[in-house]
């Protein structure tokens, strides 16, 4: 299948690891990978912080990315992009587009994921052939569980790698506080929230806590770091990338 | 265009607070037996709710006919409420209308004055709080006294209510306890805190005041259009007595409570315990239909209140805001509210649909000056409130549209040439990945472990709690059109072709 891939911006700048893994693990799937380069930002951050007309060209910007009908599907390692893309755009484009970009914005979201619901719903794969022998909790983002409903799918994933011992996080569906903005706008509620967040994850005992945004695991992991937890944020992509023979690299260091 | 229909006007009743919500979260963030208040009596609410919700197999369904009826109502709300407001009148009630809190005050204090007495007994009610009824009755010399217990303990601390449901969530046993024994006369200074303890003693106070009063005023969970009923659910019987004992009852009703049909309270009298206190049904619910003679109230008086409900129907897509039954679930599985409790939203209503309700309601006048206005960002628009909603109204969705009615109508501001900025930024992927390499850059400024651990305003709230990682040397798009990213997406896609030669099943 010929797959585009969405790097999001966020991804693309501050946690390109996490999108490698992506484009590996679909290529060794068997699947043609391709990454429109003139791709940039979904928006996101505009809307939730209230603009719309901003974010106009983004959204068409996104359109003509990955509007080639050549593309079968459009991929990213964010529940929230994704989210942003088929919830979002269309608001944008009703109020502010014209009718080229309306119908742009339409034919792209039938055909975007996250990367859990691609995997599953669209390839039929749980097990990808992933080895990480680690203890691991999963923190589902807010916008892949209750907006795009990806339910037990990043679990099914994780479940099914090989040497993993994956640990359930208490009140896993509790927002951790980031929000975009809200963590800038609101930082000492965020933290407050963050801070049972942490508390959950250390009472796991877990030495990675994974989730299917880097965006929220920039604000986990940012937390854990200034508390010198010991544990650290991987995005999902990259446990599932990980393999026996291209391992990585935490699980390189630890042997 | 016909012209914007009036809000609550500025400066009366309690739509608005002192200051902005971050401001006021700040404060009570560092109240800790505020929080641990909150987060147990939140924690237990939701999983009661949880409980009672899941049990019913038609839950899903019932929040559909929920949200359909409540649609609908607002589809044509004004011939709904004059048909409400004739069949009270062939009943034997008077109606009454307020376009705002101001005039419904005035026509309650009126009402109560022509009675003689100067003295009305409260049932629990958001309209009344919405308009500071009880402060405008005083100023006029009438003295209210709220029946529920929780609203009795937070009028007597001289306090506000918290939550929409447990006015007194922020209080626990011990400082009930206290309350009491310093503004309840004669209560006995041997009072423990248990809370059968302290129902009695608030019991013996009120019961007193049941015997002897003339009035009462109420709110109203329901009006029905067809039949001219009003409708009232509570846990306590406090309101029972109101609603029969006096000469002469007062019920202040929100223009978006009525429904259309009798039928439709099968709906609602499920949707609403579950959902607020989580039980299967309240203890009471009590309908009346104008006057009786010979039996309860015979004088029956209805206001009905607009202050700003008619501006919200008029916004296209802020009007789902309406919808609102008060059931309080959206706050109790609300993360920001179990961190700051309902005062830092400053108004009647906290919480999510507070968030959505309250700026609609009362606007966001003064721009970015006006603490309304900084209500719509009071969320992480996580989602949790549109999943216990029962009738689905999508808070998300709507703090995202009044975020955008904010930004709409404010002058410029540095967050919105940020913005504009960003967005030039990232609709040119040119100037796009030069941006990313002078971030880039920023690697240097960074500390040993590669992390800023300070950032300037406005971000330094962030940078209190959380390290922030320095962009790594290279960006995905340059590794990716790089040789080495090219020789790994090529031994990626080899391994791949292999795998499909071993196992045709597993990719196509």
């Amino acid at each position: 299948m010929r797959i585009a891939l969405f790097a999001t911006c966020l991804g693309d700048t501050l946690f390109p690891e996490a999108v490698k893994s992506t484009a590996v693990l679909l290529a060794r799937l068997g699947h043609d990978v391709v990454f429109p380069p003139q791709q940039t930002c979904c928006g996101q951050m505009h809307v939730n912080t209230g603009y719309q007309r901003e974010p106009v060209p983004l959204v068409r910007n996104f359109a003509e990315q990955f509007g080639d009908p050549s593309i079968e599907a459009v991929v990213m390692p964010s529940g929230s992009c994704a989210g942003s893309v088929r919830h979002q755009h269309e608001i944008v484009a009703d109020r502010y587009g014209d009718a080229a970009l309306r119908a742009g914005v339409a034919t792209v979201k039938t055909k975007t994921y996250e990367l859990s619901e691609f995997l599953v719903d669209v390839l039929d794969a749980t097990d990808v052939g992933a080895y990480f022998p680690h203890r691991v909790t999963y923190h589902p983002t807010c916008h892949s569980l209750r907006m795009l409903r990806v339910g037990e799918k990043p679990l099914r994933l994780l479940r099914a790698v090989e040497g993993i011992d994956l640990v359930e996080l208490p009140e896993a569906d509790a927002c951790c506080g980031f929000g975009g903005t809200f963590a800038v706008k609101n930082a000492a509620t965020s933290s407050a929230m963050l801070r049972d967040k942490m508390d959950h994850i250390a009472g796991t005992g877990a030495k990675v806590c994974t989730a299917g945004d880097s965006s929220c695991l920039m604000h986990i992991g940012g937390g854990l770091s200034r508390i010198k937890s010991g544990t650290r944020t991987l995005h999902l992509a990259q446990i599932l990338a990980s393999t026996r023979t291209a391992p990585h690299a935490l699980t390189e260091a630890a042997r | 265009m016909p012209a914007v229909p009036p809000r609550s006007p500025y400066g009366t009743g309690h739509l608005r607070g002192e200051r902005t919500f971050p401001e006021a979260a700040h404060d009570e963030l560092g109240n800790e037996q505020l929080r641990r208040n909150l987060g147990r009596a939140t924690h237990s609410i939701r999983a009661k709710r949880l409980d009672v919700t899941g049990e019913l197999p038609d839950w899903e369904q019932l929040r559909d006919a929920g949200s359909a009826i409540k649609t609908d109502t607002m589809n044509r709300l004004p011939g709904l409420l004059e048909q409400l407001e004739r069949k009270v009148t062939e009943h034997g009630g008077t109606v009454h209308w307020a376009r705002d809190g101001v005039e419904a005050n005035e026509i309650v204090t009126r009402l109560v004055r022509r009675t003689g007495s100067d003295e009305v007994l409260k049932v629990k009610s958001m309209a009344t709080q919405e308009i500071g009824l009880n402060e405008h009755l005083a100023s006029q010399g009438i003295a209210a006294l709220e029946t529920d217990l929780a609203e009795l303990i937070v009028q007597l601390a001289d306090d506000r209510p918290s939550h929409i449901l447990v006015p007194a969530i922020h209080r626990n046993r011990d400082e009930i306890r206290e309350i009491f024994l310093r503004r309840i006369p004669g209560v006995d200074p041997a009072l423990g805190a248990a809370p059968a303890e302290l129902a009695a003693a608030a019991r013996a106070y009120l019961r007193e005041k049941f015997m002897t009063a003339e009035v009462a005023v109420s709110g109203a969970n329901f009006g029905i259009a067809e039949t001219g009923t009003l409708s009232v659910v509570e846990s306590e019987g406090n309101g029972r007595m109101c609603l029969t004992l006096p000469e002469t009852l007062i019920t202040v009703m929100g223009i978006e409570k009525v429904l259309p049909r009798f039928q439709d309270l099968e709906v609602f009298l499920q949707l609403l315990p579950r959902s607020s206190t989580g039980e299967r049904m309240n203890p009471y619910t009590s309908l009346w239909t104008g006057v009786t003679p010979g039996d309860g109230p015979q004088e029956f008086h209805l206001v009905l209140l607009d202050n700003g409900r008619t501006a919200a129907l008029a916004d296209t897509i802020g009007r789902e805001a309406l919808n609102c039954i008060r059931c309080s679930a959206c706050l109790n599985v609300c993360p920001v509210y179990e961190r700051t409790g309902g005062h830092a939203y400053g108004s009647t209503y906290p919480g999510p649909i507070g968030a959505v309700l309250t700026p609609q309601l009362a606007g966001m006048h003064a721009a970015k000056d006006d603490p309304n206005s900084s209500l719509p960002y009071a969320s992480s628009l996580c989602g949790a409130c549109f999943d216990a909603c029962p009738v689905k109204i999508d808070i998300p969705s709507l703090l995202v549209e009044l975020r955008h009615q904010h930004t709409e109508q404010s002058k410029t501001t540095a967050e919105k040439l940020a913005m504009t900025a960003a967005a030039a930024v990232m609709k040119r992927p040119k100037l796009f990945t030069a941006a990313q390499r002078t971030a880039g850059l920023g690697r240097v400024l960074a500390g040993r472990d590669g992390t800023f651990s300070r950032l300037p305003p406005p971000f330094q709230g962030w940078s209190d709690s959380r390290d922030t990682p320095a962009p790594p040397p290279q960006s995905f798009r340059s590794w990716f059109a790089s040789a080495d990213g090219a020789a790994t997406m090529r031994a990626a896609a080899e391994e791949g072709a292999r795998h499909t030669d071993d196992d045709p099943q597993e990719a196509q």
